[in-house]
């Protein structure tokens, strides 16, 4: 009854046409003016297009969103190192292997160098998203350990104030699910890098634990 | 109806024998919850293996020593009679550091003992990383020391090889950061409250070397198999 009309009648034939790529073209439509509206957003990240490749999922001004940690403020020598084993396929966790095993395929050592650099300089602001309840026992197992559980410090690697050091990361102020999931991913044995004793460490820790530590860490500044 | 005696014996032989295989059994039980016990012993957080795990988290897979924020010392091929002064230090805060302070505070004498002889008998290659420029001075004045300064020669207690005998530590292969920061700071980390330690022989010596001295030791024994 709709389709039998157009195809015997040649006076609608060019209408339907208009309609069928006017159905395609649309949505492309749509896209190209949420990319113009965010454009201005982007141009914060001084209008590289390398940077604005991150930015698409590590959020304006590498901040951080949802499942993408935040690179802001982040230790150069860490993001160098996190590129170089996403490149290598050493860092091995789900949404590695989905999303950044192709992202740094074709990333030039010195552009990773480049986008390390710039990235550390980005003053990063805190998730805050944790369990203030919980926040207060994490901080005491970042900075004791639990000795008779032989649960580590984190403040020996990571810093009195979760600030890193060379290629250790920065975790004061990441996204409470990030923190968590990376924690969780150490024990069940994902990988990240050579030569760290985050496996050690990450299996000593119960479910607690991991969700005390997130839950501070999120508010570290 | 009567069993003929040999029928008899058969039966008796056969509960025998079904009592044995019942003996062996459960002795073959108890022996495997015996060492399931022994395993969970070794594995709960109080055993050895679980402990040295929680050292070597910090302190290098191999006990070769750790840059983290803080340089975290090579234990391995340590002195165990330096290893436990330093353990007992820390808990009584002769010895500043409450990482440390914590972390001893938890093991008993007898860990203390077990820990330090398996760390001694570990052999990996220095961590390494120390600058190479001032090594060669390192080593002068590692073996002859600095006279007119008042420092004596490193290797007239630490030994020629650097491995140090008894309360005196080992320093081949420590970390270069580690190093530098200990004798650099001796005065403030070591030999606090009112007890004299040995730490007290070291005072003056690190006091009386200067910065660039310090590293070029550390760089020298840094690099000592």
């Amino acid at each position: 009854m709709t389709e039998a009309p157009f195809q015997m009648c040649g006076v609608r034939k060019p209408e339907a046409r208009w309609r069928r790529l006017m159905g395609g073209m649309s949505w492309k439509i749509v896209v190209l003016a949420i990319v113009g509206s965010v454009a201005p957003v982007l141009a914060f990240d001084g209008g590289d297009s390398q940077v604005r490749n991150c930015t698409w999922c590590h959020g304006a001004g590498g901040q951080g969103y949802t499942v993408a940690p935040r690179l802001a403020g982040q230790r150069s020598e860490y993001l160098e190192s996190q590129i170089k084993s996403f490149r290598e396929h050493t860092r091995d966790n789900p949404f590695s292997r989905q999303y950044m095993w192709g992202a740094v395929a074709s990333l030039a050592p010195q552009d990773a160098r480049d986008l390390a650099a710039y990235f550390a300089s980005v003053p990063p602001k805190p998730a805050n998203d944790g369990d203030s309840f919980l926040a207060v026992r994490g901080k005491t197992i970042y900075l004791d350990g639990i000795p008779e559980a032989n649960v580590a410090s984190c403040y020996a690697c990571h810093g009195p104030n979760a600030e890193g050091v060379r290629n250790i990361p920065r975790l004061g102020g990441l996204a409470y699910a990030y923190l968590k999931t990376r924690l969780e991913q150490w024990g069940q044995g994902y990988h990240s890098g050579m030569g760290t004793p985050m496996p050690v460490v990450a299996r000593s820790l119960g479910p607690n634990e991991i969700e005390a530590l997130a839950s501070y860490l999120s508010f570290v500044r | 109806m009567s069993r003929s005696p040999a029928r008899r014996c058969i039966l008796l032989r056969g509960t025998t024998r079904l009592s044995r295989a019942l003996q062996a059994s459960m002795l073959a039980l108890a022996f495997s919850v015996a060492c399931h016990a022994e395993e969970r012993a070794v594995a709960s957080p109080g055993g050895l293996e679980a402990k040295l795990e929680y050292c070597k988290t910090c302190h290098g897979l191999s006990g070769q020593g750790y840059r983290g924020y803080f340089p975290m010392p090579r234990l391995a091929g340590q002195q165990p009679q330096y290893l436990e002064n330093q353990l007992r230090a820390f808990i009584e805060r002769r010895r500043t550091n409450p990482i440390m302070a914590n972390v001893a505070h938890v093991l008993s004498p007898g860990m203390v003992s077990a820990l330090a002889a398996h760390f001694r008998s570990l052999d990996p290659k220095p961590f390494g990383g120390a600058p190479r420029g001032s090594a060669a001075l390192g080593k002068r004045i590692y073996e002859e020391g600095i006279p007119e300064a008042n420092v004596p020669a490193c290797s007239a207690c630490h030994g020629m090889d650097a491995r140090g005998q008894n309360e005196i530590p080992r320093l081949a292969g420590q970390l270069y950061d580690y190093t530098v920061g200990q004798l650099t700071g001796w005065a403030k980390a070591r030999g606090q409250g009112s007890a004299v330690d040995t730490s007290a022989i070291m005072a003056p010596t690190a006091h009386n070397l200067s910065r660039s001295q310090v590293e070029a030791v550390a760089a020298y024994v840094g690099y000592l198999p």
